[in-house]
């Protein structure tokens, strides 16, 4: 069997893994990717906390819940829907 | 026929029910108005357009067809009528790959940390700090870009796919990451201001 003998690559750095975070946490890194990207993390005493951060962030803003509806808002849309309904029928 | 997270509401809505509409009104509301608001020049137009893209929505409700989720079809009613009403076309975004999502100071020759984060994510498990930096973040998201603000509000606050937001902007998969990307790092840099404990 021959080996292709790869060069070795140079460990991943935290300015570039900061920008990978991203695509991390979605699930679009290449497998090869990922790999290099975790090595990282477990030899970085920072990155782990980078990472938490921004997970935290997507955590939060999904907490946020919508404005409810102003009442104006909210008489002005029921009207739409029972024209609605009346012209249908 | 795709999985649809309203598929019971528009079930409901179709079968004359009051409350569906109100609850899917409810639901969407504000993330349509928040799109509207980027299209047309004031406040008073983006309510006028979001009344019309429910007029919309009503009008083929009976006709919609499940080639996509309910919302994603919602949200492109919406836009469609923002771009009408709107002094905005919609445009291939600009995008500035340059622009670091932290700052290249913070980094020493080789790319290493020289100022780290300041730690802050352990504090979500507590809920009042938690609902705290949930208030901040919602006021953030407001005064982010327009386009990473859109794209931040249908994905993470809303909790759309990327294929749904990438549809409904008319954007490329690429420009959507790049734009979520810059989005979420100026939302995490302004807890770490306001959250961070120096160390």
């Amino acid at each position: 069997m021959i080996r292709l003998k790869l060069r070795p690559r140079p460990g991943m750095v935290c300015r570039q893994a900061v920008e990978l975070v991203m695509d991390y946490v979605d699930g679009a890194l290449s497998s090869a990717q990922r790999l290099r990207f975790e090595r990282h993390l477990t030899a970085c005493l920072d990155c782990p906390e980078y990472l938490a951060q921004t997970r935290a962030v997507i955590t939060l803003a999904g907490s946020i819940t919508p404005d409810d509806l102003t009442p104006r808002m909210r008489s002005e849309l029921t009207g739409l829907y029972r024209r609605w309904l009346s012209d249908k029928s | 026929m795709i999985e649809d997270p309203d598929a019971e509401l528009l079930s409901r809505l179709r079968a004359g029910d009051e409350g569906a509409f109100a609850e899917l009104a409810g639901k969407y509301q504000s993330a349509m108005l928040s799109l509207a608001r980027g299209y047309v020049p004031t406040g008073a137009v983006a309510e006028e357009v979001v009344q019309d893209a429910w007029v919309g929505v009503l009008r083929g409700v009976d006709r919609f067809e499940h080639r996509s989720t309910l919302r994603t079809w919602l949200f492109r009613i919406l836009v469609n009528r923002a771009i009408s009403a709107g002094v905005r076309e919609r445009r291939s975004v600009p995008v500035d790959d340059l622009e670091q999502v932290v700052d290249a100071s913070r980094f020493d020759a080789g790319g290493t940390w020289q100022v780290p984060p300041e730690p802050w994510a352990d504090q979500v498990d507590d809920r009042v700090i938690a609902a705290k930096m949930a208030a901040r973040i919602r006021a953030a998201i407001g005064e982010l870009p327009l386009h990473q603000r859109e794209v931040v509000t249908l994905r993470d606050v809303q909790g759309l796919s990327s294929e749904e937001v990438c549809v409904i902007l008319g954007i490329s998969q690429a420009n959507q990451r790049v734009l979520l990307h810059r989005g979420r790092g100026k939302l995490r840099q302004i807890i770490e201001s306001e959250f961070g404990r120096g160390r």
